[in-house]
């Protein structure tokens, strides 16, 4: 079974995020880029059906600068066959874009699975799957927090408020992860040796005219701190008083 | 014209998160931008639409099937598509709920048009939309505009306010849909309830998180404890969850949920930035740690440094004589 991991790299979620001197983009500056966490759990569970089934293969694909060939990279460490670079060299910024040239690339695959993780951590978007789905017309779960595969359908549960509501759906799908799913391993040293050898097959991607469009980007106001209300349990009665009659909250 | 807001139900009952997409596009279009107010609803049968003039519904197009008593995503983006051809909107609202964020998209990539999801905040520049929303878990926030029409946005559970009108019964239509059962290659079999009758930490009004200063799992009843007398849900630091102490799903952070309760209280958590990215937009906090050059006291309105283990069940015991005096 032919699976597909969509990864993104991200800045770190431990990043200090500064404003770039266009006033709209993240100043990358001293900035460490990551496997989007969400998309490592994806990746983690294609590796363990894999490995379950004895069989098949795990292509996964960025779209991106050059940089992201080492994000693939690592993605090759934890145990991916293959890797395909989408190459644009400036940021994209409408997640619809980026849907769009993953599943033209998609298409001419053919794979049972596409898994991508629920959002990424940078724009926190979330929407790059469910629009795989619907360009693809396959079935689509997002938020996956479980999953077993039985042949040709898989059994997912997917986080709502409150709940979660249980799927049945038929491959071929597109699902996107939650954390959750699974613990991702580690690349070990035998596997970052072998992610050298394997190929990452460059092609520029094929990117549409953009409907969404960044004006800025702002950093919040900062909170200014408040103030220690005591010290230990005798401090509790001032606090709701505080809570109560200037706050307002309880 | 119109914006047209898209009315979750579930069980029957509208979700409060659409009072408050509809109250907002009541806003905008006083605002500037082209109106009326249109929802749409699919369901199995009238989950008490006219109610939603009050609202801020002018009109509620209702699309019916037995199948869509629960989400069902092939049939609810037929819908929706089949009320932007009917109504011709320059703009479309979702709620930002688990059902809104797996719907949006879709409807955009079928409309082939910009979408902007989690917004905080809405605005008419010229008579068009412009959002902000969050990113990087609420580290910063980007201004987005839209080129095509028509832009769709959700909106973050919590933020907006509903509409507080006196308007009169909305106007419900039944909204014909070509929806073929067959097609449909996922399904939900169940749901199971992971907290019953609390409200879950997007949509809380009241949060109390524990982190690792609890030392183990087995002392969050402390956390659960002030929660239950504040009427509040039980949220997580991630270095709890990770250590396996509490599910995933009570994670605030980065990674996890990102929150804007009226009141957050922190129990022991030290404030790493994931995590105070995901609830400095809280409009009320409160710092308890042992620590007193803690991260965390730094975006508190309000702390106390000592132990925890004494300090919340005395906050306990006070929060409920407060409730027993009324």
């Amino acid at each position: 079974m032919l699976q597909v991991v969509c990864i993104k790299q991200v800045a770190d979620t431990e990043t200090r995020v500064k404003v770039a001197a266009d006033g709209k983009m993240l100043d990358p500056a001293g900035v460490t880029w990551i496997l989007n966490p969400y998309d490592e759990f994806a990746l983690e569970q294609a590796l363990r059906i894999k490995e379950s089934s004895g069989a098949g293969e795990v292509v996964v694909i960025s779209l991106g600068g050059g940089q992201v060939q080492s994000t693939l990279r690592n993605a090759l460490a934890m145990g991916a066959d293959r890797a395909i670079h989408l190459k644009a060299d400036a940021p994209v910024s409408d997640p619809l874009v980026v849907a769009k040239a993953l599943a033209a690339e998609i298409q001419g695959l053919s794979p049972q699975i596409v898994w991508l993780g629920k959002q990424a951590v940078d724009d926190d978007q979330a929407q790059v799957g469910p629009m795989l789905g619907e360009l693809l017309s396959w079935p689509c779960v997002t938020v996956v927090a479980k999953m077993e595969l039985n042949g040709t359908q898989a059994v997912v549960e997917r986080e709502i408020e409150g709940g979660r509501e249980v799927v049945e759906v038929q491959l071929p799908a597109v699902l996107a992860a939650d954390k959750g799913l699974n613990e991702p391993r580690y690349a070990s040293l035998k596997g970052i040796m072998a992610a050298k050898k394997k190929p990452i097959d460059e092609k520029p991607a094929t990117l549409s005219e953009p409907g969404l469009e960044i004006l800025a980007m702002a950093l919040p106001a900062a909170r200014s701190a408040g103030r220690i209300v005591g010290e230990g349990a005798s401090a509790v009665p001032e606090l709701v008083r505080l809570l109560r009659e200037e706050a307002k909250v309880i | 014209m119109a914006i047209l807001v898209f009315i979750e139900q579930r069980d029957g009952q509208v979700r409060a998160v659409s009072r408050e997409a509809l109250g907002e596009a009541a806003r905008l279009v006083a605002a500037g931008l082209p109106g009326p107010v249109v929802g749409v609803c699919v369901a199995a049968s009238d989950p008490g639409l006219a109610g939603l003039g009050e609202a801020g519904a002018s009109e509620v197009l209702l699309a019916t099937h037995e199948n869509f008593a629960r989400y069902e995503p092939v049939g609810y983006t037929q819908a929706v598509a089949a009320a932007v051809e009917q109504t011709k909107p320059a703009t479309v609202l979702f709620a930002g709920s688990a059902m809104g964020r797996d719907l949006a998209p879709r409807v955009a990539a079928r409309l082939g048009v910009g979408l902007a999801t989690d917004c905080t905040v809405l605005a008419s520049e010229g008579g068009k939309l412009v959002a902000t929303r969050p990113i990087y878990a609420g580290k910063a926030t980007q201004k987005v505009g839209f080129s095509r029409s028509p832009a769709i946005a959700s909106l973050r559970p919590k933020v907006f306010a509903p509409h507080a009108g006196n308007g009169g019964a909305a106007q419900v239509k039944p909204l014909a849909v070509t929806y073929d059962p067959a097609a449909t290659r996922a399904r939900i079999v169940d749901v199971k309830a992971t907290s019953a009758g609390k409200a879950d930490l997007t949509e809380a009004e009241i949060i109390v998180s524990g982190g690792r200063g609890l030392k183990g799992p087995e002392n969050f009843h402390l956390v659960e404890g002030l929660a239950t007398a504040l009427g509040g849900t039980v949220g997580a630091s991630r270095a709890v969850v990770d250590a396996g102490w509490r599910p995933h799903a009570d994670q605030v952070g980065q990674t996890g949920k990102t929150v804007s309760p009226k009141l957050y209280v922190a129990v022991a958590i030290s404030g790493a930035i994931q995590h105070l990215a995901g609830m400095s937009s809280s409009r009320c906090i409160v710092a308890i740690n042992k620590d007193k050059d803690a991260p965390i006291f730094k975006v508190a309105d309000y702390g106390i440094v000592g132990d925890a283990f004494e300090i919340v069940p005395a906050l306990t015991e006070a929060v409920k004589k407060l409730n027993a005096q009324g």
